[in-house]
């Protein structure tokens, strides 16, 4: 019997394919298509401490295997959020991590006090590294220590069990070290990574195509970016769990990440190309983890680490 | 359960014909059973480029109308303009070849319950979805006027049996290669006058459906407008597609094309709020 099952810190689930937060909503839209109970779980768009009304239009451009996407956080705040989604999520039975984001290190100590009595969900992922922010200097994760006093606020704040998933970008000069930080401060996993900063200037215009003149790339084009970090943190962070995302497709790509290192993987992009990607995801990496003569998804884990001498 | 998107389903949609009409395509899809529940103004997402394609997102269309022939042959069909990569990539497909569709999706365009005089306006392609509309309107007694504009008769989408279904048909093009010479808003004002019309449909690019909203305003009509942004998923996961609205309450809300559109009521719309969020919007920072 094949054994599916994975953990991020305390928390367990039945399946190791979630969806990327941004990717999914609050699982609304994508209930017409699939039941989302049978997620590994459900992470849903990050959310802030009010509402928000995102960037202007043009908000994405299609690239090359991606897309760029300038969002900027569009959403009803966390007080609505909790009225509205989380129930409607606990209804239908759905796995739920809460990614979150905020402005400064407060909003992040409040969001955490305003989740930690709230019953049915697994695990909180912390979104230190939107990029479509004003000010790049915003970018929590960006930095050792801004990433460290925004996971710090969350960790003292959230008490109990509930796991934090620290959510990182790969726009730094060293993934390793943000990761070694937000590991001291509290962080049980990591979210592995966040869109690429990236342009498209549109030659007829001769202006960015975004309103926003920069956005995140997300979609195959990123997945070796996202395979890189994640064998990078893996190998310093070998025991540090890891959330992977980046580009993932098929049930192949989704191997890939898991033998980089990460013990679930969360379908973002694909979704928008294919509202069912991620629950086809899910059976193909299952049968590729069989094929492969894997007995269980934690023996995968990490796998292309084990020195050349092993087969 | 919930609302959204509760009459789409995904299917495998076998091209049943695919012909050239002018600047566009005119293509058919084997679609079964979801044809029964696609209205007028409702649309189609089609994945693009076959599989590992480069391209990652769906395209979407306005649905030009559907057949419901039982539970296996229902029949959808759309018009296409081969503009980009993705929709020159679907024109070039043969009949046979199947195709990843989503449908119907968003919202469509109202109906009265009384019989009213409805004017009917399109921009190129954009007159697909009002043939459909234009038949629904004649089922329940309505009089039914178009106007169709393009730059050139080329862009025209007119077909034979459209035309014969509504009252009367005028065309307007920018180089005055066919009907008069010059644009929609032209002709609009003329005819609402001599027609009394209560309400104006309409489907085209934005700048053309901000200018009809300018006279429907003037007017004191009614005026629905099927709206087109570039969208990513087309099934409101991922919020690219958004438009500034004004709600009922008067709060103006940055709002999904996909699942609150495409079809709207124009006077809703902030107008001419491309690349910024206007003052006073919920949620702006």
């Amino acid at each position: 019997m094949f054994n599916y099952q994975t953990k991020l810190g305390q928390a367990e689930f039945s399946n190791p394919i979630f969806t990327a937060s941004g990717c999914a909503g609050s699982g609304k839209e994508l209930s017409q298509f699939f039941d989302i109970s049978e997620l590994g779980a459900i992470v849903t768009k990050s959310i802030m401490l009010k509402p928000r009304s995102g960037r202007a239009t043009p908000r994405m451009a299609e690239t090359p295997s991606g897309m760029l996407n300038s969002i900027g956080l569009q959403g009803p705040g966390i007080d609505l959020f909790l009225e509205n989604d989380i129930p409607w999520l606990r209804d239908q039975g759905a796995t739920i991590v809460v990614s979150i984001a905020g402005e400064s290190v407060e909003d992040y100590a409040v969001l955490a006090r305003k989740l930690r009595a709230v019953s049915g969900i697994s695990a909180l992922e912390v979104n230190i590294s939107c990029p479509n922010v004003e000010n790049r200097g915003q970018v929590f994760a960006c930095h050792p220590t801004t990433a460290r006093a925004a996971i710090e606020a969350v960790r003292r704040n959230i008490g109990g069990e509930l796991p934090i998933i620290a959510k990182l970008t790969p726009d730094v000069t060293s993934i390793v070290e943000i990761a070694e930080e937000v590991v001291a401060a509290g962080a049980d996993g990591l979210a592995l990574i966040n869109t690429v900063l990236g342009m498209v200037i549109d030659t007829n215009t001769m202006r960015p195509k975004l309103a926003g003149k920069t956005g995140g790339l997300s979609g195959p084009a990123i997945r070796p970016v996202a395979v890189r970090a994640i064998y990078q943190v893996h190998s310093a962070l070998p025991h540090v769990k890891i959330l992977g995302m980046g580009g993932v497709a098929s049930g192949r790509d989704a191997f890939e990440l898991i033998l980089a290192g990460a013990s679930a993987v969360s379908v973002g992009t694909a979704t928008f190309g294919n509202p069912t990607a991620v629950m086809q995801i899910k059976e193909e990496l299952k049968n590729e983890l069989i094929s492969h003569g894997f007995d269980s998804l934690q023996e995968a884990v990490g796998y292309a680490h084990r020195s050349e001498g092993n087969i | 359960m919930t609302s959204i998107n509760k009459s789409a389903s995904q299917v495998w949609a076998e091209i049943v014909s695919n012909k050239k009409v002018g600047a566009y395509h005119h293509m058919v899809f084997q679609v079964g059973e979801l044809a029964t529940h696609a209205k007028p103004g409702n649309f189609v997402a089609i994945a693009v480029g076959g599989s590992n394609s480069a391209m990652v997102l769906r395209r979407a269309f306005a649905i030009y109308r559907t057949f419901d022939r039982g539970v296996t042959g229902g029949l959808l069909e759309i018009v296409v303009a081969p503009h980009g990569a993705g929709s020159t990539w679907l024109t070039n497909q043969n009949p046979g070849f199947k195709v990843d569709l989503i449908a119907p999706l968003g919202t469509a365009f109202g109906i009265p319950t009384q019989p009213v005089r409805a004017l009917l306006v399109g921009g190129g392609y954009g007159s697909a979805p009002l043939f459909g509309l234009s038949e629904v309107l004649k089922s329940r007694g309505c009089r039914v006027d178009m106007v169709l504009g393009a730059s050139t008769a080329m862009k025209i989408y007119a077909p034979l049996d459209g035309k014969r279904s509504v009252s009367s048909l005028t065309i307007a093009t920018e180089d005055g290669s066919t009907g008069i010479t010059g644009k929609v808003t032209d002709v609009i004002p003329g005819i609402i006058e001599a027609n009394s019309i209560d309400i104006i449909y309409s489907c085209g690019p934005m700048g053309m459906l901000e200018a009809i909203n300018k006279i429907s305003s003037e007017f004191g009509i009614m005026h629905q407008c099927a709206i087109e942004e570039s969208m990513a998923c087309g099934i409101g996961v991922c919020m690219t597609c958004v438009l500034p609205m004004k709600g009922e309450d008067g709060q103006i809300r940055m709002l999904r094309s996909c699942i609150d559109g495409p079809v709207v009521d124009g006077d809703n719309v902030v107008w001419g709020a491309k690349r910024v969020i206007p003052e006073g919007t919920w949620g702006a920072n």
